[in-house]
Parts: structure tokens; C-alpha cells; sequence
């Protein structure tokens, strides 16, 4: 996916702006445009399917049956679900204690200088290395699990939100000052309004990155989720349902994408001219 | 009744190359309660700085900085930019400094009809013009009914007409709410129309040029006298 590249850069600036451009009916060309690129992949596949004519290459309508098949039974959704809590978890973990961090750190450039280097040590860390580290530790829990995959987005998350932090207006925080805001206005007023398009980047690329490492938490020490029946998927090489999981995961993260973290942005950025 | 006694006996600033720049060296300025007291100098001599530390923005100096009164005054300031948050309403802007009640927004509503915005009041300040965005960073430091308004070039960058429009909504704003105003400026024809006197500095470091007590109406300050005065105030 493309978004594994894009992870490790924050691009705070550039995701945000471009949700306000284009009238309705540049939005629908723009959504034929998508849709037709979607069938031609569809169209390939299907033709590949054909000329390999394997079980291992199964065609779109393979895949169908295998998702009816798993959702027949209820045990796809039930799965997805399973999965969906563990991406919440450690994705709102991730983005509160990320967050505080990137804040701290952008606001103290001394303790920027000493902590930084631990954020690029544990960006750089494989993120096998922390789930293995993890389920040594704490054993093969719950627990154990929604951790490891904050860990891998802790530092994501800091990196960004620091980004935002040591950028904030001083002419508006002067001005808090004067007007004697205090606090608990000043951050809600002043800072977090700043902050949000760094957020929005951070829990755009964080949602992405968190349920990938979901996943393969599951793989390795979990007995339900996607992860899990991946895995039971990979013994059998029952590769349709393999895709059947995949297609179906990456659906409900891109509606999470569209009916929540787009209509958030565009209510956060409603001010821009 | 709040006047602002000023003994600065040295502000450093870091220079360009490293080294130190002093903006202030012994400078005394003493601004009566209730005056209208124009600083007049080119830029880059530190006015903006003065206008700081006299707001607690800026504690870097070795000097004392009093008010005359017992408790701390309240402190509004116009900046050189208006300031405004940009993700909150216009009606927002002008009621953040007060609190977040109703009352707050009645009394911001209130003062956006005085100073001619209250058809703005649900707007987002970037898409009003920077005239009416001046007029928001007006109604915000009034509403607050301060003791002391500092301030920093609010009418800059505006043609003439619409600089002249705020000095006459700023007379009236402070006509129903009197003030002591400490306002600076580089254009003497701001200077001779609104202050009750005019400080001219040079430097640096900052000295008192000039010091003259402006005692006209108005149509004198816009007329002849005024005239005279604004070629008084640039002699050297």
C-alpha cells in the first residue's frame, strides 16, 4: 500500500488544504474517475485469474463467494469487529500519548534536544521487534497487544504533533497573554485550533499504520481478529479468503477515512477562506 | 485613574552579528492618567518593544515599570496586526477576553454594533477586510473596558480614508470609554490629530527628542495649527 511510505513523513500542510478544493461536480468527476479505475484493476485481476487458472490466484468472484461464505457465518464480521476495537484502542492510546509528547517536546526545545533522539531510536525500531518485545514481556495478552502497536505509533504521532507545537503563532500567544486568557482557554482557543491539521495528518497516516500492525499483533499471539484468521487462511492456502479479509478491512478503514476524519478536517478547517 | 511611570535603566537587544544592541539607556517616561500620549519615531527603534514591556510581555530589562494604582491595571492592547484568531467567529474574538458566557457574548455583540460590525458578528475575521478586521481588534480591546490601551500602529497599512474613519471611531470609543492611551506611530498627521501630547524619539538608544502638550480642537488639529505643529514636530 502506498501509505506504508508515507508514514514516516509528516505532511501536515499539504492534507488538509486539499479537501476544500473543487465544486460538486468536479467531486463527481473525480469519483467516475476512481470508480473506472477501480473496475479496469478489477478487469485485470479477473483476466490474470483467468490465464493463471490456479486456486492460487483466485478471480473477483471467488473472492465474493469467500466473503459470503465468511459472512454467512458471521465469523467475518465478528472478526472485523474484534480487529476494529484493537485499532481504536491503540489508536486512541497512540494519539493522546503521542500527542503529549510532540507537544512537550515542540514547546521545550531542551528537552527536544534530549528526548528527540529517543523518538528517531524508536521511529527506527521494527515494528516485530516492539509486538516480540511486547509479548515477551507481558505474555500473550490483550494487553500486550494494544501496546505494541501503540508503541509503533507513538512516535509518529510525536514526531508530527511536535512539527505543529514549535510552529505555533507567538503574535497569538502573546496576544492570550495580554487579553489574560489563561489555561484552559489558551489551549482551547489558541493552541488546539493550530494543532488540528497536525492532527489530522497524524490520525490520517496513524489509522493506516495502526490497523497493518494490527494485524500481524494477531498473526502472532492472538486467537481471533483478522490477523488470526489470516493466518488459519495462510495454512489452509486458501487464498480467497485471504483477499476476502483483506478487501474487506480495507473498506471499513476507508469508511472510517470518509465518514469521520474528512467531515472532522472540514469542520476543524470551516474557517478558511 | 491609571498612569504608567517608566524607568528603564537598560534593555539589551540581540543584535544582528551576535552581539547586543541597547534600545534603552536610562529612559524615563511619565504618562498621565487619562492623556492620550503619541509616541512618535521611525521604526526599528524599539516603540513595539516599550509597548511590551509596559504590557508584561517583555520582563527582560533592568528598570521598573509602575501603574499608580494598587492592584495590576487592565491592560488592553492593539497590535501592528489585528491578532485575531482566525477559527473563531468575529463575535467569538471580541468576547474570549471577557469569558466564555452569555454575558461575555451580549457584551461583544454590543460593542460590534458600536463599532459598526454587528453584521459581521458571526464571520470568520479572514474574510473581512483588514479595515474591518481593525474595527474587531477595536471592539475587542474596549469591550474590556480597560484603564490602559497600548497601542502599536493599529491603523497601518490602511489607505487614508479608512485611517481616518478608525481615528474617528478610536475618538468616540473613547469619549464614552475614557482611558489612558499610550499609542505609537511613525505618521505625524496620526500624531497631531489624536494625542494630548507627543513624545518625538530618536536613538538608539531611545531619548526624548521632543515633548509638546497638544491642546487644539479638532478641526484646528486638521487645520493650519495642525499644519504648523507637524513641521514643529519634524524639526530637528
Amino acid at each position: 500500500m502506498a501509505e506504508a511510505a508515507r508514514d514516516d513523513l509528516p505532511q501536515p500542510a499539504a492534507a488538509p488544504h486539499s479537501l476544500a478544493t473543487g465544486g460538486p461536480r468536479r467531486a463527481a468527476g473525480r469519483l467516475a474517475v476512481t470508480l473506472g479505475s477501480l473496475v479496469l484493476l478489477v478487469g485485470l485481476w479477473q483476466v490474470a485469474a483467468l490465464i493463471v487458472a490456479s486456486p492460487l490466484l483466485p478471480g473477483p468472484m471467488a473472492v465474493l463467494h469467500a466473503f459470503l461464505r465468511a459472512s454467512e457465518t458471521g465469523t467475518l464480521p465478528r472478526n472485523v469487529a474484534i480487529t476494529l476495537g484493537r485499532v481504536a484502542a491503540s489508536f486512541a492510546i497512540a494519539m493522546a500519548i503521542g500527542a503529549a509528547i510532540g507537544i512537550l517536546l515542540g514547546r521545550s526545545p531542551a528537552l527536544d534536544r534530549v528526548f528527540g533522539p529517543w523518538l528517531i531510536v524508536l521511529l527506527n525500531l521494527p515494528a516485530l521487534v516492539i509486538i516480540i518485545l511486547c509479548y515477551v514481556w507481558f505474555g500473550l495478552t490483550e494487553a500486550a497487544a494494544v501496546t505494541a502497536v501503540s508503541i509503533n505509533k507513538i512516535p509518529n504521532v510525536a514526531v508530527t504533533l511536535r512539527e505543529g507545537a514549535a510552529a505555533l503563532s507567538r503574535d497569538l500567544d502573546e496576544m492570550a497573554r495580554v487579553f489574560r486568557f489563561g489555561r484552559g482557554r489558551t489551549l482551547r482557543h489558541v493552541v488546539l485550533p493550530q494543532l488540528a491539521p497536525f492532527f489530522a495528518a497524524a490520525a490520517r497516516s496513524g489509522l493506516a499504520l495502526t490497523w497493518k500492525i494490527v494485524l500481524v499483533v494477531e498473526l502472532l499471539g492472538r486467537s481471533n481478529g483478522v490477523g488470526f484468521e489470516l493466518q488459519t487462511a495462510f495454512q489452509l492456502f486458501d487464498v480467497a479468503t485471504v483477499l476476502a479479509y483483506a478487501l474487506a478491512f480495507t473498506v471499513v478503514v476507508q469508511i472510517i477515512e470518509i465518514g469521520i476524519i474528512q467531515p472532522w478536517e472540514r469542520h476543524a478547517g470551516r474557517w478558511r477562506r | 485613574m491609571t498612569a504608567v511611570d517608566v524607568l528603564i535603566r537598560a534593555k539589551r537587544f540581540p543584535g544582528p552579528a551576535g552581539g547586543e544592541r541597547v534600545l534603552y539607556r536610562d529612559f524615563a517616561l511619565a504618562v498621565a492618567p487619562f492623556s492620550f500620549v503619541v509616541l512618535l519615531a521611525p521604526s526599528g527603534l524599539g516603540k513595539t518593544t516599550l509597548l511590551n514591556m509596559i504590557a508584561g510581555l517583555d520582563r527582560d530589562y533592568d528598570g521598573r515599570i509602575g501603574f499608580g494604582t494598587a492592584g495590576p491595571p487592565r491592560i488592553a492592547y492593539a497590535f501592528q496586526s489585528p491578532r485575531l484568531l482566525p477559527w473563531r467567529t468575529v463575535e467569538e474574538n471580541v468576547a474570549l477576553p471577557l469569558g466564555e458566557d452569555a454575558a461575555a457574548r451580549a457584551a461583544a455583540r454590543a460593542m460590534l454594533e458600536e463599532v459598526g460590525l454587528a453584521d459581521q458578528a458571526q464571520a470568520y475575521p479572514e474574510r473581512l477586510s483588514l479595515g474591518q478586521q481593525r474595527r474587531v481588534a477595536l471592539a475587542r480591546a474596549f469591550a474590556l473596558a480597560p484603564d490602559l490601551l497600548l497601542m502599536d500602529e493599529p491603523f497601518v497599512s490602511l489607505d487614508e480614508a479608512g485611517a481616518a474613519r478608525l481615528r474617528d471611531l478610536l475618538r468616540r470609543l473613547l469619549a464614552r470609554r475614557p482611558a489612558t492611551v499610550l499609542f505609537v506611530t511613525h505618521d505625524t498627521r496620526e500624531a497631531v490629530e489624536l494625542g494630548s501630547r507627543i513624545v518625538r524619539l530618536d536613538g538608539p538608544p531611545a531619548r526624548i527628542r521632543r515633548d509638546l502638550a497638544v491642546d487644539l480642537d479638532l478641526a484646528a488639529r486638521r487645520g493650519a495649527a495642525g499644519e504648523a505643529l507637524r513641521g514643529d514636530l519634524l524639526a530637528p
